[in-house]
């Protein structure tokens, strides 16, 4: 075990090197571009300009211009967004995170639940017409563009609706922190958080019905009923806990990413300045050092999740840490 | 030739023995009639086509029926509602009744069928030139994707050791990278350059639909290319292949005759899916703003232009997302039927 976390750890350690590599050059070394202008935002005063050459180190060599780009995002922290007025960047990632943490929480909080629920509900259905039907709905919920069902969701919560019984507690878009105010902090995130979780529910309620029906061929299954246990506690001691390792693993990885920033588009759509919110602002500024470190804090987040749910993964199933 | 569907194929009993006919089918053949049975799959394909074909008629729309161009500004123009001329872009409309707000859905298809967007453009035209411009992405940068995914497996799986080891880690950092935070990158820097890319003698604009189709074509390499390694190593390691290169067969030959036929099912199965998956990225990147540029529309950008409209013309962002959701639903299910169809044995384990 000891040593698959070591080897685990090295390639993890190469993974983020490569990443923060790999962004530099996209950003720095892409032929025909110029990367002072582009840092400089939008009509840059020569000043500034020759003073993002020097903080950058764009007048020296290769290395030591990533060298000085790690430094300011990691040590020193001053990275400065020049389309923003000399804001500081990492702090200001920082200070979105929060609402970023609360989307996706209570989002996976819903998709872990309901997605069980169908998963489960599927299989045992199965041969009524209750499971294709489930399936549909699956189906149909990871065909829908996410940004596209908050709008819907808004329109319907917002606007149409709005003035009924329904949806009259459904502030206007935006987030409230959770110290500001807990009970305007819960009802702006009931919309967003069911919406951002369909997509998911739909993923994993197919995974998890595909993967039960398989479990339930094993032969410990057999064994379990033989042994004159109940169907319920074949199903959930026996059947359900052998299909959630690749739940599990699947639900480590999903949440790496989404709070890496892959939840900028429902991000979007409510208005909710978190992480993913703040690189779609600078993406319509074009405000380079904001969307540079907002990628590297987002892939190394997700790079982190993947060492974590790895090392579950191999303390799980000792036949992976064994490979 | 023993591919693996052969094998499965050999190892069901012969439902026809009667039937001297059917003795000659390939398992292409066979997979074919299992998926032309499959009632549920081939109403998608139908529906898919259909989309396909009505989107491919956009030019013809605009021209003929409705008379106008969906890419030019329009704030002047006028429409016919019951016979009467009406203009297209009307005083105090909407909730709060401010402003100008472009006319809403007609549902006459030679008049503004779902109504202007801000700019007084016809929604209706746009949407069937935006689908063109989606459906060309998403299937371009889907078989891009898978082709260049199936060489690189190719090479690294047969020739393994050191190859394999390279490739694979270098696509094993692509993997890492999360999705749209690495197109995102890739897009902003491309698009903010004034002259697009230029690779050598090639040269991209910036405002064509190459770029787009490229980069996601780019981020979703790894996801085609671990499954069918997965598959060129097995077929690698069996006997026809040990048989070949006793032969003396080169290893061209042996990589495109041997070893290609038995991932090519892999792919197949592989590319509906993977063309709905690139559908739906086109539409967020271009829902950013770093996909599609204009002039050209997409699903993504007219959703993201009806945003604005969103609570007076909510058709503007409605009906490109219900194209979206027809198109990806009909490919999605689509993909589940082909995969029955070509490894019937995935099914026979799922389903005792």
């Amino acid at each position: 075990m000891l040593t698959f976390i070591v080897r685990r750890g090295l390639w993890t350690v190469l993974v983020m090197f490569a990443i923060t590599a790999l962004v530099f050059v996209i950003f720095f070394k892409t032929p025909g571009i110029d990367p002072v202008r582009l840092i400089a935002g939008r009509n840059p005063s020569p000043q500034n300009l020759a003073e993002i050459r020097h903080q950058f180190g764009l007048d020296r060599p290769f290395p030591v211009q990533y060298a000085l780009m790690m430094k300011q995002l990691f040590i020193t922290r001053d990275l400065v967004s020049y389309s923003n007025q000399g804001t500081l960047v990492i702090p200001e990632i920082f200070a979105a995170a929060p609402a970023t943490l609360s989307l996706v929480f209570g989002a996976a909080i819903i998709w872990v639940v309901v997605a069980i629920a169908m998963g489960v509900g599927a299989a045992v259905l199965r041969g009524t017409v209750l499971d294709p039907l489930l399936m549909i709905l699956a189906l149909i919920g990871i065909s829908m563009p996410v940004f596209w069902l908050g709008q819907v969701a808004n329109l319907i919560t917002q606007s149409r609706f709005h003035d009924t019984f329904l949806f009259s507690w459904v502030p206007p878009l935006g987030y409230t922190s959770l110290s500001q105010n807990p009970v305007r902090w819960f009802e702006g995130l009931v919309i967003p958080w069911v919406t951002l979780s369909i997509l998911y529910i739909g993923l994993y309620a197919r995974v998890l019905r595909a993967n039960l029906i398989e479990v339930q061929n094993e032969d410990f299954i057999r064994t379990a009923r033989a042994k004159g246990l109940t169907e319920r506690r074949v199903l959930l001691r026996h059947t359900l806990r052998n299909s959630m390792i690749t739940f599990v693993s699947l639900f480590g990885l999903d949440f790496g990413v989404l709070v890496g920033g892959g939840a900028l588009l429902t991000e979007v759509v409510f208005g909710i300045h978190g992480v993913g919110f703040l690189t779609y602002q600078s993406l319509t500024n074009l405000d380079l050092p904001v969307i540079m470190a907002t990628v590297i804090y987002g892939a190394f987040f997700i790079v982190l999740a993947n060492t974590l749910v790895d090392i579950t993964y191999a303390w799980l199933d000792p036949r992976v840490r064994l490979a | 030739m023993a591919t693996l569907l052969g094998e499965a194929e050999a190892a069901a009993p012969e439902p026809a023995a009667g039937q001297p006919e059917i003795a000659g089918r390939s398992p292409w053949a066979l997979a074919a009639r299992r998926l032309w049975r499959n009632r549920i799959a081939m109403a998608s394909l139908v529906l898919f086509l259909l989309i396909v074909a009505v989107c491919l008629a956009a030019p013809l729309y605009a021209r003929d029926i409705a008379h106008v161009d969906p890419f030019v500004n329009n704030l002047n123009g006028t429409t016919i509602v019951n016979g009467k001329q009406v203009p297209l872009m009307q005083q105090g409309g909407g909730v709060l009744h401010l402003g100008e707000t472009p006319i809403g859905p007609t549902w006459d298809l030679r008049h503004y069928f779902l109504g202007a967007d801000a700019q007084g453009r016809d929604v209706a035209a746009r949407l069937l030139y935006g689908g063109r411009s989606s459906l060309a992405i998403g299937i371009g940068s889907a078989v891009i994707c898978c082709l260049m995914a199936t060489v690189v497996a190719l090479i690294a799986g047969y020739f393994g050791r050191a190859v394999d080891a390279v490739l694979s880690r270098l696509m094993d950092l692509v993997w890492a990278f999360p999705v749209y935070l690495l197109a995102i990158s890739i897009s902003t820097v491309l698009l903010t350059s004034a002259n697009g890319l230029q690779v050598g003698p090639l040269h991209i604009a910036a405002s064509s639909l190459w770029l787009p189709t490229l980069i996601i074509a780019l981020i979703y390499l790894p996801y085609v290319y671990r499954p069918v390694r997965g598959h060129v190593l097995a077929a690698t390691e069996k006997e026809f292949v040990a048989a070949a290169v006793s032969q003396g067969a080169s290893d061209l030959r042996v990589i495109f005759s041997d070893i290609l036929p038995n991932v090519v099912s892999v792919v197949i199965v592989l590319l509906p899916l993977m063309i709905a998956t690139t559908i739906l990225t086109e539409s967020a990147l271009s829902y950013l703003s770093v996909g599609v540029q204009p002039p050209n529309a997409s699903l993504g950008t007219i959703i993201s232009d009806g945003q604005d409209l969103l609570y007076t013309r909510p058709w503007v962002a409605i009906a490109p997302g219900i194209m979206i959701v027809l198109v990806v639903l009909s490919l999605n299910v689509l993909g589940d039927g082909v995969r029955d169809a070509l490894d019937p044995r995935a099914r026979l384990r799922v389903e005792e």
